[in-house]
């Protein structure tokens, strides 16, 4: 057992990096929930927006426009499950599975002929002063923009559900669609755009596997990232906060029990292995003991008939 | 009436005809534990179904199923593969191994094929390749080449045949330089290029500079691309396209040979449980380019060792070797048999830390 190999820093610099792509899929699923719409297709636009976005950096030589392609390729497949939801009124559960197996394989499709190639490496942020800190600057200060952008984008997920009109219009419609549809709200309207908004974030997060973590294209590389980014929203009781502090929890014990099994810590392994689950899982469940509960139209049908 | 009748006619006698045709042509199922894309174990298996079609053509069909859970699940997509009129499926996992012992005795008339396990039963044969002739090559280019005397070694799950494969790869480090160091990190995971990217990573934070694997995915060459200075082995496919970076050789794993010989002995009805444990000498290992990343003379000595272990002339684990606790394995000559190798759960004197249970 020698932890001294363990270097704190480089750790923490890569629970963040571990955490990402959890955490943008999550955060944009938790839009989705709150707008009442049940979307378990979160792997299947992962998966996509990992393809798109690789085959697009890989052409253009510019990363960052992969990122952009891939929440294009996330939002359009979304646009399908929208469709089927919202016009067609198919049952959510249903269409959300469907989802996720069309874009494994719509994603392998397009994957052919991208495999084994190194995509463009993504700019890592260099803030001249802050970057320089000693640890501080490593820790928080050079990582690349998407680390940032999932953080801003949950700060403007929380800002925009708490203090704006448009937030509050998205939790009506959430709780209840039929009162918010008598106020005049377009509920299937509002519904399609956080649903956009959640297949976009998936498949940012999808890229940050194929681009940043890995950084290659494989099939079915995000491998049930998107199935924990789901049971996260529900065990962070959708609350932006808890998503954000549970994929952070949950990417930082992968990396640490990694890390101790490497440095050869005495725990059994077995143990180590299931713990990034449980310490996620025991924490937001005693952090929801507050009873909050999920939006209750969450997978219901809207039809404006009545 | 009359088209309508011999629209009918024409329909029954093309679905007879197809119904007879479907008769004719032997149906092989793959049953696949990762993607056909994972550009390593899978991607093998599955070139060696494409032989199977290549060779025989009309005769046979082929049908395969990826990413099938190791798990109650398997048991589900084998029961219908059999349903479906296969009459030869390959199980290519271990975790498939009691599933397919269950599925088997549901279906007494299909043949099965089960990959790196070692339950049999009249109509089960299991087949596996040496991997560990191929690990004492990497062990001893990996020892020769690490600077920071650190190798980093990602498992997938504690089984006998992981087991076999870090036990043969140190024994041959170890032997070119006594100061090696294995720090060994289980993904839990066959396939997961996420996580298997992740603990490459983290070994080479710890100080690794080779990165062995036995993973599923190219993620860890990946990884090791990214950091730089690092160098790594193909697992179970050649992974050339990493040639050029930490690529340095590779494990092959040449299925196609076996798989066209037991479709064929299906088809002439001479199929019989067997169980199969071949290595580099018939071809079922092979080993990949060793890229002049390698020096000259270890590249030699790679080869001449390839070479003297296809002959037969040296077996990797012969003794003297302890165990970790100190004890006596193998005296001095002696050779290890087959069946301690195929059970191995213990590692070897100088492997630091424990095999999980």
């Amino acid at each position: 057992m020698d932890l001294s190999s363990i270097n704190p820093i480089l750790l923490l610099a890569s629970l963040m990096v571990a955490a990402t792509p959890l955490l943008l899929a999550a955060v944009g699923e938790l839009v989705v929930e709150k707008a009442g719409v049940l979307n378990l297709g979160v792997e299947g636009m992962m998966i996509t927006g990992a393809i798109c976005g690789f085959a697009i950096a890989v052409n253009t030589g510019n990363p960052l426009l992969g990122v952009l392609a891939a929440a294009a390729g996330g939002a359009v497949l979304s646009l399908l499950f929208a469709l089927l939801t919202q016009v067609a009124l198919a049952n959510q559960v249903a269409s959300g599975l469907g989802l996720t197996l069309f874009g494994l394989g719509l994603s392998s499709l397009i994957g052919q002929g991208y495999q084994g190639i190194r995509p463009p490496s993504f700019p890592r942020l260099n803030i001249p002063g802050l970057s320089d800190v000693p640890v501080v600057g490593r820790i928080f200060f050079s990582h690349d923009l998407m680390v940032y952008l999932g953080l801003i984008i949950v700060t403007a997920v929380w800002f925009m559900l708490k203090y704006t009109r448009a937030g509050l219009i998205l939790r009506a419609v959430g709780e209840n669609h039929e009162a918010a549809h008598a106020l005049g709200y377009k509920v299937v309207r509002i519904r399609i755009m956080a649903i956009l908004f959640g297949g976009a974030c998936a498949g940012m997060g999808g890229a940050y596997i194929s681009l940043i973590r890995v950084p290659q294209w494989t099939e079915g590389m995000t491998a049930g990232i998107g199935w924990i980014a789901l049971a996260l929203v529900v065990f962070a009781s959708w609350k932006p906060w808890r998503v954000l502090l549970g994929a952070y929890l949950f990417g930082g014990v992968t990396v640490i029990q990694l890390n101790l099994q490497a440095a050869g810590v005495a725990i059994p392994v077995e143990y180590l292995a299931m713990s990034p689950y449980l310490i996620t899982i025991l924490v937001l469940v005693i952090m929801s003991a507050d009873k909050s509960s999920a939006p209750a139209s969450l997978g219901r049908i809207f039809h404006a008939s009545r | 009436m009359k088209l309508t009748k011999l629209l009918t006619t024409a329909a029954l006698a093309l679905g007879l005809a197809t119904g007879a045709m479907a008769q004719d042509k032997l149906k092989v199922g793959f049953v696949y534990v990762g993607p056909v894309g994972d550009g390593g174990w899978t991607y093998e298996h599955d070139k060696g179904r494409l032989a199977v079609e290549a060779e025989f053509g009309d005769k046979v069909e082929t049908v395969f199923v990826e990413s099938v859970p190791e798990g109650p699940d398997a048991e589900r997509v084998m029961t219908q593969m059999a349903l479906d009129g296969a009459k030869l499926i390959f199980t290519t996992s271990f975790g498939f191994m009691d599933p397919t012992i269950n599925v088997a005795a549901k279906f007494p008339d299909v043949k099965f094929e089960h990959a790196t396990g070692y339950k049999r039963a009249d109509n089960v044969s299991t087949y596996s390749a040496r991997f560990y002739e191929g690990r004492a090559i990497q062990g001893h280019i990996a020892g020769k080449m690490t600077e920071s005397n650190i190798i980093g070694y990602i498992g997938s799950y504690p089984i006998p045949e992981v087991i076999r494969g870090i036990n043969s790869a140190f024994i041959h480090a170890r032997k070119v330089n006594p100061d090696v160091q294995f720090k060994i990190v289980w993904a839990y995971t066959w396939f997961d290029p996420a996580k298997e990217a992740d603990a490459a990573k983290v070994l080479i934070e710890q100080g690794a500079d080779v990165i062995l694997q036995h993973t599923d995915s190219t993620a860890p060459l990946a990884a090791a691309a990214e950091a730089g200075n690092i160098i790594g082995f193909g697992q179970a496919s050649d992974m050339g396209e990493y040639a050029d970076g930490p690529r340095v050789s590779s494990i092959i794993d040449n299925w196609a040979p076996y798989y066209i010989a037991r479709t064929r002995a299906v088809l002439d009805g001479t199929w019989t449980s067997t169980d199969t444990w071949d290595g580099i000498g018939p071809g079922m290992v092979g080993i990949g380019e060793i890229t002049d990343k390698v020096p000259a003379d270890v590249k030699a000595e790679a080869l001449a060792m390839k070479d003297a272990i296809a002959k037969g002339e040296y077996h990797p684990f012969t003794g003297p070797l302890n165990k970790q606790d100190g004890s006596v394995w193998l005296a001095d000559g002696e050779v290890a048999d087959d069946g301690t190798l195929l059970g191995m759960d213990f590692y070897v004197e100088g492997i630091e830390g424990t095999i999980p249970n």
